[in-house]
């Protein structure tokens, strides 16, 4: 296979075009919040409480079969839909009145369907999640968000400089923010597995903005002459070929996850697609260029006096 | 340059086979499988081997394996679960008086590897199949019915102190009790603070009277909650402990919730009737006068029932009942402080302590028999319809006598031991304080969604490695074959920490093994496009290696540490999926940076260290 390598050759001017690129990523993320604000998203069960059944039947069925059954014992406002193939089909219904009825009503349902259609219906799947749990779950995943950017800031200051911690935090909640928009605008269903990806992908993002910052500090400490600028091209440049790399690799298992995980990993798998490729655009565009637009300075990243004495930046904490 | 010293190289060759070794029961497949133990007072032995056998070939159920297992249990493998559910049917419809059974999965290993004690890795319910059920304790409620019964305690005991009062109740969190006068509330204070030391008492005056206030302290408070979760825990766990379930689990999640794991289960309805029922507990007389055989022979003296025993051994009851569970406020285990035996102190309410204390005192030196009874409510298919059926349940847990007459607080010996102690001071419990629950989360997996689960989890975890193979050979050459070999080696690592642990895999959990798998590769990435870098300025081949290897190195450990970060976050943080999810995110992270820097370092060093190379595949 053809060697990447000569990509790093190129020198390319990332930080010359970091304001346009600075500004296009607030003007998409200020659209990508209102349509958030404005639209919301779609929660999935675990958040917003309530019952999904997923039956398989053994000839394909009419939905509208489905929805006149369910109907006709009082189930209204069920969403019905094919879940993965015509003989496959998912109901949801929204939480009721208090919640010992919601969990019988599981029951009664899967009651009414076997009734209704003719051939053995299979109960695949039932969850019912009361909406008091919904609500502990939304509050636990912005916990979880957000205890973990607090580490990351953190361990990111205490390893390279209070700038490089904002600049990766800046460029997390860039990724997130840009990931729930998408989900928003597509109204795709958001569920616990989506949010265990948005989590993944502030680590991914991370690692990948921690590998150029590494090489910034480096070159900060070997190159002797060279503007903030050239040095921070020069160490983009030298990652550029790995950046790709690594992306690729990431993506390719992540989209073979996406096209045979089945349904149930699929909301997970393309969160983190989206994740992956705005993790590796944000790390140049944002991490960096915010670190740069805070004025960070040589001297800011020279080895204290104690570690003057070790060589270059590769020594552990 | 670049070798590996002799120690080294041997303890990562001592730890791929250490991991091999462990993930090795995962190869052969779990098989749908019955764990039939026996019933009480019956034993698994080489006959009811036979018997098993006769009985699924006389049903036509074709199985795959019988055999005894692990002290008195009894296995029977199939082939699908359709064959599994029928097996069941045909031994409960024969053999249920001796023999309990219980649907499980069970891998179909090799003696020996049993015999070291490896097992494959558990897989969570969605992978396959079961139910998962959430329950609420009501806390709130809890308290209601403790200070109820501290209102009934006060009643009772100003009615003994022959104190007047006007008015006595529960006002929200606090037990009001008005006087016609300061000189009777303040006899009243002094009796209640001396007799019920967990309330707190303030002397008030409310509307015009004198009154006391009594409220429970946050400590007592704090009491009450835990004892009502860890008491319906217990209770739930013997129900469901007869439920025919392998591998249970009940735990405890927060402040207020139970978790309840029925692996292999497909039934949520007889789970749900189940987890309802009531259970409660009677002290009865035991009846000495007359005779346990003629009982038994149908001669039942009038006034007496025949109970049985734990073990089964008959005994006669007086019909007339001294106090029921609903009158026991709290039970504990400790110490007798006479004789240091065993005991349980139990604790009755102001009428039960009245009845008890009549009894008892006209009883000096008779048995008396602590009763346990259960509701317990069963679906049965009769003619093809589901018939509910209510089923009472009633045992003798103790027999003990009575030495001296005894009211609110008492104490019951003759027990076996501390641990015969403590279950019983946990049944009666069970039997008294009953918070109610809530089911407030289900979740049911059929066992074909979750063999699909598994399959297409597999598939795609295969699917991205192959890929990720292929590019990293063709990319990087031998240095890429290094970079898959060591993948593996990370995978297989994964696998065998998991089944070490006995970590459960979920589907979220392979989501995060795919995800190690990309992010493995970066390790590598980062390593081999720094060597390459070294080459091109001009370094010899040994100087590139090792340098690649070292300045990869701070990059490799800051970024995973900083991912490590967040798989701790989503661990303390995370229920069910997230924390599926982040055990095995952790698990692949510390594997790939064994891997990844070690192992592939060792190769690599065995490929090129300590001679002469010209030029580098990479």
């Amino acid at each position: 296979m053809k060697d990447l390598s000569a990509i790093n050759e190129l020198n390319i001017d990332f930080m010359g075009i970091r304001r346009p690129a600075v500004i296009l990523s607030g003007v998409i993320l200020l659209i990508l919040l209102v349509v958030m604000v404005f639209r919301g998203f779609n929660l999935g069960l675990d958040f917003t409480g309530g019952t999904v059944l997923e039956v398989g039947y053994q000839e394909p069925v009419e939905l509208s079969e489905v929805r006149a059954a369910l109907e006709s014992k009082g189930f209204t406002g069920a969403t019905v839909q094919h879940f993965g193939s015509r003989t496959e089909v998912m109901i949801r219904l929204a939480p009721q009145e208090g919640e010992e009825a919601s969990a019988q009503m599981s029951e009664e349902v899967f009651q009414a369907l076997s009734e209704a259609v003719a051939g053995r219906v299979e109960l695949r799947r039932v969850e019912f999640v009361g909406p008091q749990v919904g609500e502990e779950l939304r509050e636990q995943g912005g916990l979880a968000v957000l205890f973990a950017l607090m580490g990351i800031m953190v361990y990111v200051a205490l390893r390279f400089e209070w700038r490089f911690a904002v600049g990766a935090v800046v460029a997390i909640i860039h990724d997130v923010i840009f990931t729930l928009g998408i989900f928003s605008l597509f109204w795709i269903s958001f569920d616990l597995t989506v949010l265990a990806a948005i989590l993944a992908v502030i680590g991914y993002s991370l690692n990948d903005t921690i590998v150029i910052f590494d090489r910034i500090r480096e070159n900060f400490r070997k190159m002797r002459k060279g503007s903030v600028i050239e040095i921070t091209n020069t160490s983009i440049n030298q990652t550029l070929s790995r950046t790709i790399v690594t992306s690729g690799t990431t993506l390719l298992v992540l989209i073979a996850l996406y096209v045979f995980g089945g349904e149930a990993i699929s909301g997970f798998s393309l969160a983190l697609i989206i994740g992956v490729v705005i993790g590796t655009y944000s790390t140049i565009f944002v991490a960096t260029a915010a670190v740069i637009l805070l004025g960070v300075s040589r001297a800011d990243l020279l080895p204290v006096p104690k570690e003057g004495a070790e060589s270059g930046g590769t020594s552990l904490p | 340059m670049n070798q590996y010293p002799l120690w080294k190289n041997i303890l990562i060759i001592g730890v791929v086979i250490v991991a091999l070794i462990l993930a090795l029961p995962n190869l052969f497949s779990q098989d749908p499988s019955i764990e039939i133990t026996a019933a009480r007072g019956s034993e698994v032995t080489d006959a009811s081997l036979a018997e098993v056998k006769a009985v699924l070939e006389n049903a036509e159920v074709p199985f795959k394996q019988v055999e005894i297992r692990d002290g008195g249990k009894l296995f029977v493998s199939f082939a699908s679960s359709g064959d599994q559910l029928r097996g069941q049917e045909a031994i409960e419809r024969t053999l249920s008086q001796r023999y309990r059974t219980a649907l499980t999965l069970a891998a179909d290993l090799p003696g020996w590897v049993r015999a070291v004690g490896l097992n494959p890795m558990s897989m969570g319910l969605d992978l396959r199949g079961g139910i998962h059920v959430v329950i609420d304790v009501d806390m709130e409620a809890a308290l209601d019915q403790a200070l109820e019964r501290y209102v009934g305690d006060i009643r009772t005991e100003l009615r003994d102190k022959r104190i007047r009062y006007q008015t006595l109740a529960r006002e929200g969190s606090r037990i009001l009790i008005k006087f016609n006068d300061t000189e009777a509330r303040d006899t009243a204070e002094r009796a209640l603070s001396r007799e019920f030391r967990d309330l707190e008492f303030q002397s008030l005056t409310e509307g015009g009277s004198a009154a006391i206030a009594a409220t429970l302290p946050v400590a007592q408070q704090e009491q009450i909650r835990t004892f009502a979760l860890q008491q319906n825990i217990t209770t739930l766990r013997n129900r469901v402990n007869a439920l025919g379930v392998a591998e249970p689990s009940i735990a405890r999640q927060g402040e207020r919730r139970i978790v309840v794991q029925l692996p292999g289960a497909q039934d949520p309805g007889r789970l749900k009737e189940i987890l309802g029922a009531t259970a409660t507990l009677e002290y009865r007389l035991v009846d000495t006068e007359n005779s346990v055989a003629d009982a038994i022979e149908g001669r039942v003296p009038v006034n007496s029932r025949l109970y049985r025993e734990r073990d089964g051994s008959p005994i006669l009851l007086n019909r007339r009942v001294i106090v029921t569970g609903d009158q026991i406020t709290d039970a504990s285990a400790g110490f007798d402080s006479q004789t240091g035996s065993p005991a349980v102190f139990v604790n009755l309410d102001g009428q039960g302590a009245r009845r008890m204390r009549d009894v008892t005192t006209e009883n000096v030196g008779k048995p008396m028999a602590v009763v346990f009874i259960e509701n317990q409510t069963t679906t049965e298919m009769v003619d093809g319809e589901a018939v509910k059926r209510t089923r009472k349940v009633e045992e003798v847990i103790s027999v003990a006598t009575i030495r001296e007459p005894f009211g609110r607080r008492f104490q019951t010996t003759g027990l076996d031991g501390t641990n015969e102690a403590h279950n019983l001071a946990l049944l009666l419990r069970s039997g008294a304080l009953a918070a109610p629950i809530q089911i407030v989360e289900e979740r049911t997996i059929g066992p074909s969604l979750g063999q699909d689960n598994i399959d297409q989890g597999v598939r795609s975890v295969l699917m991205g490695l192959f890929l990720v193979l292929i590019f990293m050979g063709l990319y990087y050459k031998v240095f890429g074959l290094v970079a898959d070999l060591v993948l593996v080696v990370n995978l297989v690592m994964i696998v065998a920490i998991l089944s070490l642990l006995q970590a459960t895999l979920t589907l979220p959990g392979i989501a995060g093994i795919v995800l190690t798998v990309g992010m493995a590769v970066d390790a590598n990435v980062l390593i081999y496009e720094r060597i390459r870098e070294e080459i091109r300025n001009g370094n010899s081949p040994q100087a590139s290696i090792h340098a690649g290897y070292d300045k990869a190195l701070s990059t490799i450990v800051d970024a995973n540490v900083t991912t490590l970060i967040a798989a701790v976050v989503l661990f303390s943080f995370g229920t069910g999926p997230i924390k599926g999810f982040a055990v095995t995110l952790f698990i692949g992270i510390i594997a790939s940076m064994f891997t990844a820097i070690l192992g592939s370092r060792a190769i690599i060093n065995l490929i090129y260290g300590g001679r002469r190379v010209k030029k580098l595949a990479i």
